[in-house]
């Protein structure tokens, strides 16, 4: 048994534990309460910050079509090359010279199209250009250089390349543009034309296919029941 | 007290007994749900094994899979190539958020669609900001992209230089390869998840879930290091395709980006687009001063 | 080996005998532990998808517990250093009783790990030879190497201490002491090891300080051996066990020069990040205010501080210090503050915002509180049947049959001086020799 210590300091004078009867079951019953309202504060839906609720996982195939096929490269041609696809042109709209067979009976005033490509609205850097700064007046099958030299339709990036050279050099390094094929070998290029619509060239806006799943609706149990037509927030 | 001993000590076998059954039994259902089964249990891993038996071992693999999709696998085991070390590129000044590229890497490298897992990850951030990643905002939804206050940066691993994630690894289940794909051998990964704690970038995704890959969906064209279906509680990430670019060929991600925003190449080839680019424009990294030296290089065209 | 075998049997019988009380305690970690295990067959069969972590926020719950216990079982060294670095003999008899603690913490951090990984199956992989332990590199084999030294050391000092006791011999100096000696680095090594696994990674920039390792020893210091101070003054109640006030006293002691550090290197982190305001400040922000409406921490936080302060209060202060109400509300104080602090308030804040700018508040699922309920139920089995043991060695019930008859000195099992030497010297506090009645032909626990 312990020897006589001094009745008020020490701790087995007092029947020292029984406090701790009572304050144990106080914490525990504390710490309870503070578990059992985090497991049912509902914080799965708090308040959407910028962006899409990201409710519903999308897979790859739902793009199928914007994906493409499993290989968005085509195979090679017979010679092992992989030929540059051709200007996109309208149908039926080539060769010029359907209509424009002699251009004696054209006019190369500068003016608004009434009669005919009136789907055509140029808007294409300086408002002071007109169709015929590309377009040859003599063969309308041809485009032409700013020294006067005609030069094919496949071949217009040497147009696009007058005046924006810094990007036609870096089209040609394989640094502008879509490039698919290999990295130590052949590599397809795209013309200009292809991604830019030289009579309104800039890109135009896409629809973004959908963001992420957030990570607290990974589970699908975690899901609430969400409306996706409805628009979601911008930022 | 002997009664109630012995009473007492029957209730607690009993509970004790029905635990034992039932862990028993989910341990082994889930070993023999483990890829290989038994045998594959205590296989050795890709290191580990001599040319014949890795040849055994993708066998098996490529029989299982075929067993499982229904498609015939052919996974390869490519080595590195000499005088190659891969560098990617990211156009800042072109990349619309359109997301192709997330999608397109999703459907060819098998990744899981329930829990959804997605390597690459883009970040819309506001202009005034610049490249902060303090208010970068993955899961913007507007109608059309590009916004005009808003540029995108999409990022995945980087594959450094000097990776943080393959340092912390307690069984070296990642490692980096000598053309500079870090890998990861999904059959030695224990799931400790060190390697994303680790890495500055967030490139790392863990398989929470049973990942859950259609039959419809899935790539047959696979890489031992790459893009064969990962089980359960395993870590992944990019791997620039390794099943691609060992053959020559680019990234999905690189070939489906309508806006030719990603390039990639061989930085130990002057003439490739990525030297190219580290010349003629001025390129930067992502936490530069943690210097992990990123492969991912970002940059501005225009 | 008949010996150890009977050592061994004995003791599990006398753990698993006692009154109605102890026998419900028992009763009721193995209910929890089983509900808590039936959890565990659920995340197995489902997988880690079952708790909230996910990619943001990787490690939480179970890693937090598992930080929190590495520093208990560190702070098993609060009684070893006095006792045998300075040579105080009035703690000495109670330096068994707090390597028990070390073991059981130590059960409970391998289990906390084994239930965070996503391929348990896969975990031998971690042995040195048969697996892949890729040492020196990872921080995680370091931990796992010193972790298992010192486990081992305090297994075998504690069975070999009661071993002998059980047996009525006397223990070999040479062989003790040294160990007990190299349990000190061993204990301040396993602390010091987890800390650097959080502090080498340069990408989670609350992690990333120097002062992490110097606040994980002392947050354990100041913390772990509040149980033990609560469970001395119930050892005492109830058994025929003696210890004295100087030892409790001492002990709360060394715990409040620990807090005041503790708090010391809390306020020079808070200086830090506060004062140079960098984007590396949004994580305490985070734990202490909040960012941008995600306040889930932040309650945590501040009753973490709350109750820090408190205690250092009342353990500064002797006549708190001594006051058996004070003394054990300071201990109940600095347990939750230091759990809070080095569970919740460590891992989770280091996760968020991730390293993208994403904040993805976490919040624990009913199945992580499951196992998490579970492990230290079975933490708490383990710690009682080792304790049980050892005061029932240590007072001459649980002895071998073979044994000589217990006498009062003999009973002191960590004791190193002769008991005789002892009495004799300290002829005031004369508690071994003259505790006669008390020592032999002890009374059965009332408990």
């Amino acid at each position: 048994m312990q020897t006589e210590s001094p009745p008020e300091s020490g701790l087995s004078a007092h029947a020292g534990v029984y406090p701790l009867y009572v304050m144990l079951p106080i914490f525990a019953l504390i710490g309870l309460m503070a578990l059992s309202s985090e497991l049912t504060a509902d914080r799965k839906m708090f308040k959407l910050e910028e962006g899409s609720q990201a409710v519903v996982p999308h897979s790859p195939a739902e793009f199928e079509d914007i994906l493409g096929g499993f290989d968005p490269f085509p195979p090679a041609d017979a010679k092992g090359n992989y030929p540059t696809p051709p200007p996109p042109l309208s149908e039926d709209i080539f060769p010029c010279t359907q209509c424009h067979e002699d251009p004696e009976d054209d006019d190369p005033e500068r003016r608004e199209l009434e009669m005919e490509h009136t789907n055509i609205k140029l808007n294409h850097g300086d408002k002071s250009r007109w169709c015929l700064d590309c377009h040859s007046f003599e063969n309308r099958d041809m485009l032409h250089l700013s020294g006067g030299e005609l030069i094919p339709f496949t071949e217009s990036q040497r147009l696009c390349g007058q005046c924006h050279g810094t990007i036609y050099r870096d089209w040609r390094l394989g640094i502008h543009g879509k490039r698919t094929g290999y990295w130590d070998g052949k590599k397809r290029y795209l013309l200009c034309v292809v991604c830019h619509w030289p009579h309104e060239p800039h890109f135009k806006p896409l629809k973004p296919l959908p963001p992420p799943v957030r990570p607290q609706f990974l589970r699908p149990q975690d899901r609430p029941a969400v409306d996706e037509t409805q628009p979601a927030e911008e930022h | 007290m002997a009664a109630t001993d012995a009473a007492h000590d029957e209730a607690f076998e009993l509970g004790r007994r029905q635990f034992m059954q039932a862990a028993a039994g989910t341990l082994a259902a889930f070993m023999t749900g483990c890829d290989g089964g038994i045998e594959g249990f205590f296989q050795k891993t890709f290191r580990e094994l001599s040319p014949e038996e890795l040849k055994g071992v993708v066998a098996r693999m490529e029989k299982d899979y075929a067993a499982r999709w229904g498609k015939e696998t052919k996974i390869s085991t490519t080595p590195p190539r000499e005088g190659v070390m891969f560098g990617y590129g990211l156009d800042l000044s072109r990349c619309l958020g359109c997301r192709r590229c997330v999608y397109a890497c999703a459907k060819e490298n098998n990744q899981s669609r329930d829990p959804q897992i997605h390597w690459i990850r883009v970040l819309a951030q506001k202009k005034a900001a610049g490249v902060s990643l303090e208010g970068a905002n993955p899961y913007y939804d507007p109608d059309l992209v590009p916004q005009d206050d808003v540029f995108y940066m999409p990022v995945a691993c980087q594959h450094c230089r000097h990776p943080q994630c393959t340092k912390v690894c307690p069984v070296g289940a990642t490692w980096q390869e000598p053309d500079g794909i870090v890998v990861i051998d999904y059959d030695k990964c224990i799931g400790c998840r060190c390697c994303m704690a680790a890495c500055p970038y967030g490139a790392r995704r863990f398989n929470w879930g049973e990942p859950n890959l259609p039959k419809e969906e899935y790539n047959p064209n696979q890489h031992y290091l790459g893009n064969r279906p990962r089980p359960r509680g395993v870590v992944e990430k990019c791997t620039f395709c390794i099943q691609r670019v060992r053959e020559g060929r680019y990234p999905a991600c690189v070939e489906i980006c309508p806006v030719g925003a990603r390039k990639f190449g061989n930085l130990l080839d002057p003439e490739s687009e990525i030297r190219q680019i580290m010349e003629r424009k001025r390129v930067f990294v992502l936490k530069a001063e943690l210097h992990t030296e990123p492969r991912f290089y970002y940059f501005y065209a225009t | 080996m008949g010996g150890v075998l009977r050592f061994v049997t004995h003791s599990i019988r006398y753990a698993l005998r006692g009154g109605l009380y102890y026998r419900a305690w028992l009763a009721v970690l193995t209910a929890l532990a089983i509900w808590g295990g039936l959890a565990y067959v659920d995340q197995l069969q489902n997988g880690l998808i079952e708790t909230n972590m996910r990619d943001q926020v990787s490690w939480a719950f179970y890693i937090g517990n598992f930080t929190f216990l590495v520093g208990v079982a560190a702070a098993a060294i609060i009684v070893v250093i006095p006792a045998y670095v300075y040579d105080w003999g009035p703690i000495k008899e109670v330096v068994v009783l707090g390597e028990i603690l070390a073991i059981s913490a130590l059960v409970m951090c391998m289990l906390f790990v084994t239930v965070d990984v996503g391929r348990p199956d896969r975990l031998w992989r971690l042995m040195p030879v048969l697996g892949s332990l890729n040492w020196p590199q990872s921080l995680l084999t370091w931990d796992i190497i010193v972790l298992n030294i010192y486990f081992a050391l305090n297994i075998f000092i504690v069975g070999y201490l009661l071993f002998c006791a059980f047996r009525g011999k006397h223990y070999n100096k040479k062989l003790v002491v040294p160990l007990v000696l190299l349990s000190i680095p061993a204990a301040i090594s396993i602390h010091t090891v987890t800390a650097f696994i959080y502090n080498g990674l340069p990408g989670r920039p609350f992690w990333n300080a120097s002062i992490l390792a110097p606040r994980f020893i002392v947050s354990a210091l100041c913390s772990g051996p509040a149980i033990l101070i609560i469970l001395f003054q119930l050892l005492r109640r109830h058994t025929t066990i003696v210890i004295k006030d100087e030892a409790i006293w001492k002990i709360a002691e060394l715990m409040a020069y620990c807090m005041f550090l503790n708090l010391f290197l809390l306020g020079a982190e808070t200086f830090r990040e506060v004062y140079s305001g960098t984007e590396h400040m949004v994580h305490f922000t985070y734990l202490f205010r909040g960012i941008e409406g995600h306040t889930a921490l932040v309650p945590y936080a501040w009753t973490s501080v709350i109750c820090s302060v408190t205690a250092f209060v009342l353990f500064l202060v002797p006549a708190t210090r001594r006051h058996p109400v004070t003394l054990n509300l300071g201990c109940l104080l600095i347990y939750v503050g230091v759990y809070i602090e080095k569970g919740l308030g460590l891992v989770i804040p280091g996760f968020t915002p991730d390293t993208l700018g994403e904040i993805y508040e976490y919040t624990p699922t009913l199945t992580e509180i499951r196992i998490g309920v579970a492990i230290f139920s079975i933490g708490f089995l383990v710690y009682t049947a080792l304790t049980k043991v050892a005061v029932g060695i240590m007072t001459g019930e649980l002895r071998s049959e073979k044994a000589p008859p217990f006498e009062a000195e003999a009973s002191q099992a960590a004791a190193v001086e002769e008991p005789a030497a002892e009495s004799a010297a300290e002829p005031e506090t004369g508690g071994d020799a003259a505790s006669g009645p008390a020592g032999s032909g002890a009374t059965p626990a009332p408990a």
